[in-house]
């Protein structure tokens, strides 16, 4: 079975990057690269429109499969080529394309080493994508792995402040937590009954997935351990308090466009990761299933949100304040996870919906607030706050639009973030209502945080100083038409998501029912 | 001898006749570059008549022992023979610039001739199916390794031939007291006869291997091999040699002596010893030498400032890799469907490890050229001076290191496999272990390339036949590891000719 449509997807931004890395030579090469490297991040946002779109919700399951029995023909270790979209993987798709696009456009004043620069942000667009469609654990694993690669560079070559100190704590941290997932996959693949890498189960092509086969198995390892190498590894890329602390120093030196991508889907696949696998696969598992450490799994969001939140609140520098905020925002997530401890299926569902739905919007929210940093950092030449005040009247629209980011953070009626928050408590909240009381105060900090940044940056009188010089300010420019194209096209989803919920919610539950047995 | 034999040696015929068409070349012209164009032509001979016995296009393929059960034109020693080929193609490129420079000039004719003859002789060596053919052709390898080692008459170069030269003297010498063991106690040299004579002798309690005539005999064997393999701790002379030689033959040394070693040290173990219980033993004996031989060559490799000496013990860890392959028999399998695992993930593993190192050590061929300096901080700010050959070497060495997507990591994730299924979990444990040791001096390396700033800023880019042949190793790397079954496939078929090997 062969679709070829998720095939093309995944791999078009890669085939495009390593060409024009090898082809474009010449005068005008720069300008080529750009228009070259964006037109295939629009294709591709195209072709993730068309894979959601496509998706057939009432026949729902696995779609669009394309399927290579034979890549690892080993008895030892039998690989698939497997990929393939349902509801919970398809809406990650389409953000993957919308973030892609807003980041290949958000680069297009990048004059440092161009050709290589669009290289791997292409190159790290194939491996987001190739996370969200893979169904073989293997490719899930290589696809996981490889996005270090492209990051790395990304943030060493372009990055500012202290890039390459930054690079190597984000590729560390990471690695040490694939480590504990590669032997994961491989304590699940010896398992007497399993030996199969398959994530999910396929009736029409006879694939029985880890799921079903993992039921009642007498693992060779015990479940607790494999459970907690995944969790590991989805912990520090989420990231979860205590291994976060490689994420603001990363986003604080990666480019701008590096963040967007960064926080608005890089974080995705370890959301999607505790979905898929610590969720899917450990239901059922003898001797320990995941609704034994739902509590726990509670209390560390609590403590993501609010650690999250309160330093977030002392933060001084735009894009750290932002960083810290993700990793409030991505505790939510947690929280919503835990909701699986419930008895009732009506609130569990609800929670791990809103976990889901927590996700999309998160990228598209702080994707969006990235990007008004960087236009902001463009024109003042500092994400200092104290140093900054009274940008309105400059820049209204870059004020505006950052107001639209703030908004959707602290979860504002009628924009996207709301949703998420409300149907995560709705879920947690009758089975742990402590834990959700205490997240509840997240949306609190959130709104400080917001509020008050957006207060001392865009509105208020401008520091005497020591602040921006008169000259900087007074040649200040608000955005034009070339920033506007991105940051429209992450606004947007923010307001039709708040305003129609059901577009991506209903997504989301069908993949989230199949999931949950 | 018949027509059957001629056919059976066929291959091997080819490559000793273009050696000595090589050398008369050379008499007849001064330039190089036809020497190396007759070399790199006159290869599509032994390739076809390989493909030939592969394939039986011109008549059935000839898979019975020839020359009076010696010699064997199995799928096994076949698919070698490919490797042993795509690796001499590449040594001649990668050598055509260096045959042709002013110092090498009056030799090249028989700098290639010499490898022609040593690839001879490592062709039969896979082949071979009895302990004295085996002996000869051992030493038909190494010979012409000493001469090439010191062919420039430096200094160094003297000193690695005379090291290479001493130590494969000794190694030598073991294996043929090894062999004199197992020729005393079964009577006979053939390796098959050797396996039933095995079978029926009586066999001690409590003893490894049954008999301590047997025990010394695999230990010496192992030993003999182990300095040709690189193995810990037979691998003193590997960083010395890959320094002091040229570096296309270091490049040729790490990857063909490797593959041939290993060929015939399976050969000897499955078909001589290829005894269940035996199979135990020796796959404990390897399981110790693989995780020593990791560990001290990428301890040791941590703390190197010059490039072809970290190399050297980066390929002494990569046999610590594959020997966890080795040591992963069928005998000790979990499941019985996963019999052939171990043997099939060496194979994979050395034919991705030939093309990851190729592409490797032609990169550093080609830098070095240029900039004259070999230590770690003349690879400084490579990006800027040559993108296409810094390219090449990050990715080779991210092979190495075994990041996903490369073949690299594939033919590690396919040995640690086998491994787990061998029931050799500790092993595997080590071996993860020593990935992330060897991360730290591989990507040192990346630093110097990517971010540290060059002293000489002057860019320059390579000659045209060392970067086909980079470009080439790169790419089979890079399809072998995105395609892991095109390579696995091959190897699958490599097993099934040698019948012991998926028996168990």
């Amino acid at each position: 079975m062969f679709d070829g449509l998720l095939t093309i997807t995944v791999f078009l931004p890669a085939a495009v990057g390593l060409l024009v890395a090898i082809f474009a030579r010449g005068k005008n090469s720069d300008q080529q690269i750009r228009w070259i490297s964006i037109g295939a991040t629009v294709v591709t946002f195209v072709l993730t429109v068309m894979v959601f779109v496509g998706y057939d919700q009432d026949l729902a399951g696995v779609q669009m499969v394309d399927y290579l029995e034979r890549w690892i023909p080993i008895d030892a270790l039998r690989s698939s080529y497997l990929i393939g979209v349902d509801g919970l993987s398809a809406p990650l798709v389409l953000l993957t394309g919308i973030l892609g696009m807003a980041a290949a456009l958000g680069s297009w004043r990048i004059k440092k080493r161009l050709r290589e620069y669009f290289m791997w942000l292409l190159l790290l667009q194939t491996s987001v994508l190739g996370v969200f469609v893979s169904l073989d654990l293997m490719l899930f694993f290589i696809f996981f792995e490889f996005e270090l690669i492209p990051m790395f560079m990304l943030i060493a070559i372009w990055g500012s402040g202290r890039p390459r100190y930054s690079a190597m704590k984000f590729v560390l941290f990471t690695l040490a937590g694939g480590a504990f997932m590669l032997v994961g996959i491989l304590a699940i693949y010896v398992t007497p009954g399993v030996n199969t890498l398959a994530m999910v189960s396929i009736p029409e092509l006879g694939i029985v997935g880890i799921p079903e086969l993992i039921a009642g198995a007498d693992l060779v390892v015990p479940a607790a351990l494999i459970f907690t190498f995944f969790f590991i590894a989805f912990a520090v890329k989420l990231p979860l308090w205590p291994v976060h602390s490689w994420l603001p120093d990363a986003h604080t030196d990666a480019p701008t466009a590096v963040s967007v991508m960064l926080a608005g889907v890089l974080l995705k696949m370890a959301g999607y990761g505790l979905l898929r696998i610590s969720l899917g696969f450990f239901q059922e598992t003898k001797g320990f299933t995941i609704h034994d450490v739902a509590g726990y799994m509670a209390v560390v969001a609590a403590v993501s949100v609010i650690y999250g939140g309160i330093i977030t609140i002392r933060q001084t520098d735009m894009k750290r304040l932002i960083a810290y905020s993700s990793i409030s925002h991505m505790g939510f997530v947690m929280l919503g996870v835990a909701a699986v401890g419930s008895s009732a299926v009506e609130t569990s569902t609800a929670g791990l919906n809103g976990a889901a739905l927590q996700m999309f919007t998160h990228g598209t929210i702080t994707g969006l607030a990235f990007l008004m940093v960087g236009l902001s950092y463009d024109r003042t030449h500092t994400r200092h706050i104290p140093h900054l005040g009274g940008l309105w009247k400059k820049m209204p629209l870059i004020a505006i639009f950052f107001l639209i980011a703030g908004f959707g953070s602290l979860g504002l009626p009628a924009l996207s973030g709301f949703v998420a928050e409300i149907m995560i408590f709705l879920g947690t909240f009758s089975v742990w209502p402590w834990a959700t009381g205490v997240s509840a105060f997240g949306v609190v900090l959130a709104a400080g945080y917001t509020l008050w940044m957006v207060q001392r940056v865009f509105f208020g009188a401008r520091p005497t100083s020591p602040g921006i010089s008169d000259e900087v300010y007074d040649n200040l420019t608000d955005a034009n038409w070339v920033d506007m194209v991105p940051v429209i096209a992450l606004a947007a989803p923010i307001f039709i998501v708040g305003i129609w919920p059901s577009v991506i919610t209903d997504m989301f539950d069908i993949g989230i029912q199949a999931v949950v047995r | 001898m018949t027509a059957q034999d001629f056919w059976v040696l066929s291959p091997e015929i080819a490559m000793a006749l273009l050696a000595l068409v090589v050398i008369s070349v050379d008499l007849v012209t001064r330039s190089m570059a036809k020497v190396s164009t007759v070399a790199f032509v006159g290869l599509v001979v032994p390739l076809i008549l390989t493909l030939n016995l592969w394939n039986g296009w011109f008549g059935d393929p000839a898979t019975g022992p020839a020359l009076f059960d010696t010699f064997e034109a199995d799928r096994f020693s076949l698919f070698f023979k490919f490797i042993l080929l795509t690796v001499m193609a590449g040594t001649i490129l990668a050598s055509a610039k260096y045959i042709a420079s002013d110092r090498m000039k009056d030799y090249g004719g028989e700098f290639v001739s010499l490898v022609l003859l040593s690839v001879t002789g490592m062709m039969i060596l896979v082949s071979a199916t009895e302990l004295i053919t085996i002996y000869v052709a051992l030493e038909l390898t190494a010979l012409p390794v000493v001469a090439l080692a010191a062919i420039h008459r430096s200094k160094q170069g003297v000193e690695a031939g005379t090291k290479f030269f001493v130590l494969s003297a000794i190694s030598s010498a073991l294996l043929l007291y090894g062999f004199a063991y197992i020729y005393g106690y079964t009577g006979s040299t053939n390796l098959h006869l050797i396996m039933e004579r095995l079978a029926v002798l009586p066999t001690e309690p409590g003893v490894p291997f049954g008999s301590y005539a047997v025990l010394l005999s695999v230990i010496m064997i192992v030993a003999g091999f182990g300095f040709k393999m690189a193995v810990v701790p037979w691998q003193m002379w590997v960083p010395d040699v890959y320094q002091g030689a040229p570096t296309p033959v270091a490049a040729f040394l790490s990857v063909a002596s490797k593959a041939a070693a290993f060929a015939v040290i399976m050969r000897i173990m499955y078909v001589a010893f290829g005894d269940a219980n035996l199979m135990q033993d020796w796959s404990g004996l390897f399981a110790i030498l693989a995780a020593v031989t990791m560990t001290l060559g990428n301890t040791l490799a941590l703390s190197q400032s010059n490039i072809k000496r970290l190399l050297g013990y980066s390929t002494i860890a990569q046999a610590g890799y594959i020997l966890v392959g080795l040591a992963s028999v069928p005998a000790n399998q979990v499941g019985a469907t996963s019999a052939g695992a171990g043997p099939q993930s060496v194979l994979y593993y050395l034919a991705g490890y030939a093309f990851t190192n190729l592409a490797v050590f032609f990169a550093v061929i080609a830098i070095t050229s240029r900039t004259n300096d070999d230590s770690i901080a003349g690879l400084n700010g490579l990006l800027k001076r040559s993108p296409l050959l810094a390219g090449l070497l990050v990715f080779g060495l991210l092979s190495l290191l075994g990041m996903p997507p490369t073949v690299g990591f594939m033919t590690k994730v396919v040995v640690f496999g086998a491994a787990l299924n061998a029931n050799l979990t500790w092993l595997v444990v080590i071996g993860v272990m020593n990935t992330v040791i060897a991360a730290y001096y591989y990507l040192r390396v990346i630093r110097a390339i990517v971010f540290e700033d060059a002293v000489d800023e002057s860019q320059f880019s390579a000659d045209k036949p060392i970067l086909v042949a980079a470009g080439f190793a790169a790419i089979g790397a890079g399809v072998f590891g995105l395609a892991p079954f095109l390579m696995l496939d091959l190897a699958e078929k490599a097993l099934s000719i040698v019948p012991a090997m998926i028996t168990g």
